[in-house]
């Protein structure tokens, strides 16, 4: 089976690849390029853990062939903080405390990314319901939550 | 998983020609194929990716207010389409139920339809919309009503090659809504799902269609229930009848999440229910 060349564009860098069919945007990210932020959890979608972001869009990276997103622009965890400044909803998970094993976080904070970004002025329900996609084995749910209120309320406030 | 050649071509005809090879497999969203390649119940020789191909994706309105949805257009763009809200609410609301968001974002319609599965979440919405499905393949075009799609449990009429390239809602409902019964509110498969669509004429139901999902081998179309509303001006009494006749359609089976006869009964509560909400936002 022959491999493919990919040119990933993985938080403003370029990689040029030689890559398996089979590798998923998570292992590539992971195994290949060392990004080891973004985490893997269950490996069939349901728990959010790998979640990263694809052309502005939150998706779970772990049902991604990496040889599909060639050229198209790849947000990790690691690309998040821009000249040392964390993005608002990294420093409200900080603030609020909003992690306990800290294995779910990354994907957390990705999902909730794009929720702030978008649209900060959901309600706390709509925000609950949005992540989902997004499970906590330690239940911390709580503080998780009032950290993207902390941060939408941030941005909505910043604009 | 098992590794595989990767092909993206860029045309209709190239991925029909390696589609129709042996072990062969259409990638669309991938959240149900790798999935399965995963669990070493997909083991394709080779997968072809349609992301390539020019004209599969978007949702467009003609000046007779029909709409095609591309095969390859993500279920969350159908969740968030103004068109699809405004004119087909219950396809709508089927597409936001589909797992999360970060799947919504990577899962197509034309996926969650070609997959056969008959729990499939957008499937009902469909039916209620009367939806044409346009499939190409080595020999041509074809088209193909919705509810004579499916064959069985992942099977449909498509042949060795045949590539659904997108859908068409011929004419807008008045009001539909689409019920998932079901446990959890995200990241669940549906016991059951009913889409009631009606067209409302001063009062009097000129014409009714309801989808059924996860109730019978197939998702299927509860053709006596809708006779029994056309024509009718509509009353609880008439509801209860089509609620009625909608459940006598199914042929559900008891399986780790419920029972037939729970599926039956709900079948019969929810038509009633996605009726009333339907006609509801037809008289607003």
């Amino acid at each position: 089976m022959s491999k493919h060349p990919v040119s990933l564009k993985v938080n403003g860098d370029e990689h040029d690849l030689l890559i398996e069919p089979r590798k998923t945007l998570l292992a590539v990210l992971r195994d290949t390029i060392g990004l080891t932020g973004t985490k893997e959890g269950c490996s069939t979608g349901d728990c959010g853990a790998c979640t990263v972001i694809v052309d502005g869009k939150a998706v779970t990276s772990c049902m991604v062939l990496g040889v599909t997103v060639s050229d198209k622009e790849i947000t990790t965890i690691e690309g998040l903080a821009s000249d040392g400044e964390l993005h608002p909803i990294q420093q409200a998970f900080i603030d609020t405390g909003g992690y306990q094993c800290g294995f779910c976080t990354p994907g957390f904070i990705m999902a909730s990314k794009v929720l702030v970004d978008e649209n900060p002025n959901r309600t706390e329900e709509e925000f609950r319901h949005a992540l989902g996609g997004n499970i906590c084995r330690c239940t911390g749910y709580t503080k998780i939550l009032e950290a993207v209120i902390q941060a939408a309320e941030e941005i909505r406030t910043a604009s | 998983m098992k590794n595989f050649e990767y092909f993206e071509p860029n045309t209709l005809a190239e991925a029909s020609r390696l589609f129709a090879e042996e072990h062969a497999q259409l990638l669309a969203g991938g959240t149900d194929l790798i999935i399965g390649m995963k669990a070493y119940t997909e083991t394709p020789k080779s997968v072809i990716s349609l992301q390539n191909i020019p004209g599969l994706t978007g949702i467009t309105k003609d000046a007779a207010n029909s709409i095609t949805i591309g095969a390859m257009t993500k279920v969350r763009e159908v969740e968030l389409s103004e068109e699809i809200l405004k004119h087909h609410t219950a396809l709508a609301e089927g597409a936001s139920e589909i797992g999360s968001i970060q799947i919504r974002n990577l899962a197509t319609i034309g996926g969650n339809i070609a997959h056969a599965s008959p729990a499939a979440d957008t499937v009902a919405g469909l039916l209620a919309a009367d939806a044409q499905v346009h499939i190409s393949g080595a020999d041509g075009e074809r088209t193909v009503p919705i509810n004579e799609l499916f064959t069985g449990p992942g099977q449909t009429v498509l042949t060795a090659g045949e590539i659904i390239t997108h859908f068409r809602l011929p004419s807008p409902a008045s009001g539909s809504h689409y019920i998932k019964h079901k446990i959890r509110e995200v990241m669940d498969l549906a016991f059951i799902g009913v889409a009631s669509a009606v067209n409302v004429d001063n009062g009097t139901i000129i014409d009714a269609r309801i989808g059924l999902a996860a109730v019978a081998p197939t998702p299927i179309r509860a053709t006596e229930a809708e006779e029994l509303l056309k024509g009718n001006e509509p009353t609880d009494e008439l509801l209860a009848q089509a609620g009625g006749a909608a459940a006598a359609a199914t042929s559900p089976i008891s399986d780790l999440r419920c029972s037939a006869e729970h599926r039956k009964e709900m079948v019969d509560v929810l038509t009633r229910r996605t009726l009333q909400y339907a006609l509801d936002r037809a008289r607003n």
